[in-house]
């Protein structure tokens, strides 16, 4: 039994990362149809810019305070937002009428080329850097229970994100407008909605996600490299696509889904090397009886 | 015609074992990235059946790949002592197609599922399948484990890499442009269409799968045996993905121009070896350029364009 909540502890703190870096490809999804490659990316580049900013504000605010810490994810917010409005606007919005895949393979060739230009030691260099630590850490103990304090901010604020970003899409007008681009994006159009501004808004607000879950994701993980975005992002793709792409609470469902199948199989002994086939394995079966995902809509073929 | 492309073949083949005669006199680098040049389009070639032809898209191409030489280079590491100089060849080619075939059943196993997926979904189950392969091999003792196997026989030479691409190109563009292959291209136009018209679009799927996933699995049993070490990163989803981009630089479903791309991609990082340090930069910035500048593929012309 305690084994049994060691891992549904695990398992929910890191699928709750999951689930935020997965917002931002459903989002992204929803209105342009296409898989931002690059997003795992931006999760990168989030890190990073916690990395280079929690040196200058540490001494002012106090290292480790909380304070420190909401400034850093703040602002790493607000530059991953940035960059993410910067991306669609130059290699995504000149292909806006072309076919979805060659927006793809765009997507592809900008996350390759931010990987590599992060690898050259001019940028940030290859070598593994260690990431600062934001949050005064505390160890819980419940008998045999470990959980620290990290873990609980994160699932705290990954739950309030989530329900910001509910209220952003169903409750505000921009996400009306979001709503209606993803519905029908001439339409809105002709509805006198500012479709380039709608987009540009969704890249800021999955880029300002995917930020804050790099953030997260470093903390947990034993240091920060160009290339640390890959094996998440994969992760929250497939949870994505798990939830059924392109709907928001898919996506936290995606995501907790599968950071529960993976700390679990992790933790079994003996599955451990096979925790990635198995996740992928689940994966594979749920989209075989539910081809649309979990939350997904089925959609009849119609002639 | 087939007449004419069974000239074409036969020439083809006979060039490249003519060649293969002579490629002692050539330095050994260019020789290397030549026999790569042959390997990719093999891989470029059968992904463009699926990706291309039949309008499916798959993202595992490096599992099959992956499946194909390590079979190939395990039946050569057991046997390779036992068997006379001179056989060496014969049990080169068995390898191959042992690889190859199991390469096509792990292609039928992708391909069932793609009767009930489409775009995405389906994209993202031959990724996860490509996973699943690499795992398998990372984790299996006698597959050499994360070290992978070593000490691989140097059998691949200019000749089996050019013919055996020359087989491929011959047996994708046959049966594409054959009465039965028109099926391929009728499902990727209109799945509901071509049923309507008798074909089984579940038919042409798998069979495209099963054929490309056994030309990606003898690629995969010539690059095992050319680079002499397999490792199980060296086919995670970024080796899929270089393919794809080489499908979708040619033009989709542009035998012709997947050849070209398969030539320049795999030449280019070399070119750009001088400026070792920014090499992947240019090429992924030429990627995003060339999508931009010419998202229908480099070499197509003509109005079959916008695919």
């Amino acid at each position: 039994m305690d084994w049994f909540l060691q891992q549904l502890i695990n398992g929910l703190a890191l699928g709750a990362i999951y689930a935020l870096i997965a917002l931002g490809y459903t989002m992204v999804y929803g209105v342009l149809r296409f898989i931002n490659f690059a997003h795992s990316d931006v999760l990168m580049l989030g890190a990073f810019a916690a990395f280079y900013i929690t040196p200058k504000v540490a001494p002012s605010l106090g290292s480790q305070s909380l304070m420190t810490a909401l400034v850093v994810i703040v602002f790493s917010a607000v530059i991953c937002a940035i960059i993410g409005m910067t991306i669609e606007f130059l290699a995504y919005r000149p292909l806006r009428k072309r076919p979805r895949l060659t927006v793809l393979i765009t997507a592809i060739g900008v996350s390759l080329f931010i990987e590599f230009a992060g690898q050259h030691e001019k940028i940030f260099g290859a070598a593994t850097k260690p990431f600062p630590k934001l949050l005064p850490k505390t160890d819980f103990n419940w008998g045999e229970l470990h959980f620290s304090s990290n873990d609980l901010v994160v699932l705290v604020l990954t739950a309030l994100l989530l329900a910001a970003m509910w209220f952003i899409v169903q409750r505000t007008k921009i996400g009306m407008a979001m709503r209606a681009v993803s519905y029908n994006e001439q339409a809105a159009a002709l509805m006198g909605v500012n479709v380039n501004a709608v987009i540009s808004f969704t890249f800021a607000l999955g880029s300002a996600l995917a930020a804050i879950a790099g953030i997260f994701y470093a903390m947990r993980a034993p240091g920060i490299e160009p290339l640390m975005g890959v094996q998440p992002g994969l992760r929250a793709f497939i949870a994505a696509v798990l939830g059924g792409i392109g709907n928001l609470p898919g996506a936290a469902l995606g995501g907790i889904v599968l950071g529960l199948l993976e700390t679990f199989f992790g933790g079994m002994p003996g599955l451990s090397n096979y925790r990635d086939a198995i996740a992928f394995a689940i994966l594979i079966l749920i989209l075989l009886f539910r081809p649309a995902g979990l939350l997904g809509k089925q959609q009849t073929e119609k002639v | 015609m087939p007449g004419k492309e069974k000239w074409f073949l036969l020439l083809a083949i006979a060039a490249a074992v003519a060649l293969s005669m002579i490629s002692g006199a050539f330095n050994r680098y260019y020789l290397g990235i030549v026999i790569d040049v042959g390997i990719n389009i093999i891989l470029a070639v059968s992904l463009n059946l699926i990706n291309g032809h039949t309008g499916q898209f798959s993202l595992g191409h490096a599992g099959f790949m992956a499946v194909g030489g390590y079979l190939a280079a395990k039946v050569t590491l057991v046997w390779g002592a036992s068997v006379p100089p001179a056989a060496q060849p014969f049990l080169f080619l068995a390898a191959l197609l042992i690889g190859g075939l199991v390469a096509a059943v792990a292609g039928l196993a992708v391909g069932v599922p793609s009767l009930r997926l489409r775009g995405d979904y389906l994209a993202i189950v031959t990724l996860g399948f490509g996973e699943i392969i690499r795992v398998v091999f990372q984790t299996s003792e006698f597959f050499g484990a994360a070290t992978g196997l070593t000490g691989i026989a140097k059998l691949t030479t200019f000749g089996w890499a050019w013919a055996l691409a020359a087989v491929t190109v011959y047996v994708v563009a046959t049966i594409v442009n054959s009465t039965y292959g028109r099926g391929f291209i009728a499902v990727h136009d209109d799945e509901i269409a071509a049923s309507a018209m008798g074909i089984n679009p579940v038919r042409y799927k798998v069979t495209a799968f099963v054929i490309g996933a056994f030309f990606a699995g003898i690629a995969g049993g010539l690059y095992a045996h050319h680079k002499l070490v397999l490792k199980p990163d060296g086919f995670d989803f970024v080796k899929s993905i270089e393919i794809v981009v080489m499908v979708i630089l040619g033009g989709m479903g542009r035998t012709v121009g997947v050849i070209l791309a398969a030539i320049i991609l795999t030449i280019l990082p070399e070119l750009l070896r001088g400026v070792a340090e920014y090499r992947m930069i240019i090429y992924s910035l030429l990627i995003i350029l060339l999508m931009l500048t010419r998202p229908q593929g480099l070499f197509t012309f003509g109005k079959k364009g916008a695919a």
